[in-house]
This record gives structure tokens, sequence and C-alpha cells, in this order.
């Protein structure tokens, strides 16, 4: 770890911030101020700090993440082998259903892999289906069979 | 308490919260009462149905949201791999137990185009560092990984996450 701005622009104390709080921000009526002080910084430092990572695109958001499947939704990553020619179309119709959570090119034939998550399972076929029927090419249904682990944690 | 929630996952006034939260926690000194000021229930109300809600798994975590590719690691590697059935969950338990992998899953193989029925998420600084850590991983897995391959990320089309409906 090098010390003062890494290439990404974080200072030290944005990366103590970012690998501190990747979970676990305590649920209290001054969480801020408990988290700030294990971190060595204010209250108001730290949600001026938060608030910035968040408007600069270092974090995506800052709260609780939820288990679509605790929730009684359903998800499902499918895979599509797009023509090329037809990449920024696809991308477009696929994007729009609202089921489709995150959206990734990949360099493969299969070259566009996403997420269907939705509150209520029978939404996740339906949306596939509708997914073929609008481009006409096959989506492949790669739901997870059985989950080994899930603890995306960066180091900032 | 948790036989209820399982039955029922979440209630009504949870699904409020969930939905007030999607976006982010409010950024002030009391964030929770601010919630319950915008929802109309108790603030201690509103922690109490967090910290159960992250007790049953409908919340995985609560804090940062990093965008990988901000933090510096511009190489996301889906790393696939061909396992025998029979040895996938041992498989799966040895990978996702490597400190760098990020997400590991058993998914259905669609033969012939993909033989592959194990996942495993790798982010990297570089390419190099990303297929330094899938070597580890073939070391691991043995005669065990029949096959594989990685399939570079090549850009975000979309990141929403799951969409509470209105």
């Amino acid at each position: 770890m090098t010390e003062g701005m890494s290439p990404s622009g974080l200072d030290d104390l944005d990366r103590r911030i970012v690998n501190a709080l990747q979970g676990g921000f305590p649920i209290c009526e001054r969480p801020f101020a408990v988290a700030g002080k294990e971190i060595g910084i204010g209250e108001e430092e730290l949600i001026e700090r938060i608030r910035r990572l968040c408007s600069d695109g270092t974090l995506s958001r800052f709260g609780p993440m939820f288990n679509a499947e605790r929730i009684g939704g359903d998800v499902m990553l499918a895979a599509m082998a797009v023509p090329e020619d037809r990449f920024a179309t696809v991308a477009r119709q696929v994007n729009a259903h609202v089921e489709v959570a995150h959206n990734y090119r990949r360099e493969h034939a299969l070259n566009m892999w996403f997420v269907l998550a939705s509150e209520a399972p029978e939404r996740i076929d339906a949306a596939r289906a509708d997914i073929e029927r609008e481009t006409g090419l096959i989506v492949l249904p790669m739901p997870k069979v059985e989950e080994y682990f899930v603890g995306l944690r960066l180091e900032a | 308490m948790i036989a209820q929630t399982q039955s029922r996952p979440i209630d009504d006034t949870d699904r409020r919260i969930l939905m007030a939260t999607q976006d982010g926690l409010p950024m002030c000194s009391r964030p929770y009462h601010a919630l319950g000021e915008e929802l109309g229930i108790a603030a201690d109300e509103v922690m109490a149905r967090l910290d159960r809600m992250l007790t049953t798994g409908a919340i995985r975590r609560i804090g940062a949201v990093p965008n990988h590719y901000r933090l510096g690691y511009a190489a996301n590697g889906m790393s696939v791999w061909d396992v025998p059935d029979d040895v996938v969950g041992d498989a799966g338990a040895l990978v996702g137990g490597l400190e760098f992998v990020t997400h590991c899953y058993r998914r259905p193989r669609h033969p012939p185009a993909w033989p592959y029925n194990l996942f495993a998420m790798v982010h990297g600084r570089s390419r190099a560092e990303v297929e330094e850590k899938v070597r580890t991983i073939a070391d691991v897995l043995g005669v065990w990984g029949r096959g594989h391959d990685v399939l570079y990320s090549a850009g975000i089309l979309k990141k929403t996450g799951l969409r509470l409906a209105g």
C-alpha cells in the first residue's frame, strides 16, 4: 500500500473509510459518530467524505444491500451471444427492462452477461422470454445452483 | 422470529424501509431518525427492523458499496471451470475460501457451447494480476479443473442493482 494519493485519486483517509465501512455500519442513534471514532475522524468529516465518495463515483452508494432471495424475490444470471453489429441496440433493449439489475460486456462468444432480479420470482422468466422475443436471440439461463461465497470486499 | 420471517420474509413496513434506503442512507448525523420521520415510524422501530433484517439475511450488510473500477481494479475476470459434478461442492468450498475470490457459485452447464459449472469472480489491478490469481485457483483445483476460461469485463452496460417497485 502506497502513501498519500493513489492512482485512483483517493487519499489515505478515503482508503481507510472505504476499507473499514464495506459492512458493519452501526445501527444506533449516531452511527457516523460511532464509525468515525473507529476510523479516527469526527462525525461531520465522515459524513462529508462519504458524501464526496458517492458523488465522485468511488462508491455506487452507501446504505443497506439487500438480498433479493431473502425478501421473497429472485435473482438470475443470464448470458447472450450478441452479434457485434447489433450490440448497442441489443444492450438498449436488454437494459430497458427494470428487472435487469446489472449488465456487463465480456470478451467471449457469449459477450453479454446480465443479472435479472425481481421481488416477484415469476418476473424473472417473463423478462427472459421478453428479451428473447424482442431481440430474436437466445438467453442462456445461468441460475445459481449453489453459493459458496459472496463477500465482495475490495481493498482500496 | 426466524421461522416467522421465513414464512413471510419481510412485511410492508420492512419493505417501506428498504424502498426508502435503496439509493442509500440519509447523509446526516441521525440517519435512522431521519428515515423514521420520513416514513412516520419511530426511530427505535426503524433500527430494530434493520437489525432483524440483518440477522435474517434480508440485508446482506450496511455500508459502502464501492465501484471497483474507481478503486483501481481495472481488470474484472469471471473465471469459469469445468469440475466433475460429484466434487463440485468441495471444489466450490476450496475456491470460495480463497481470500481474493469475491463471488463463487455453481451454475448449470450448457453443453457443448458452455461446459463450465463453477464460477469464481476475480478482480485485479491488471490482467496479469488476475491471471496470477487464476493460476492459484488452477493449483487449488488440481485434476478437478478439467478446463477453464476467463471472461474479462469489457464494460459496464448497466448497474442499478435490484429495484423495488413503488
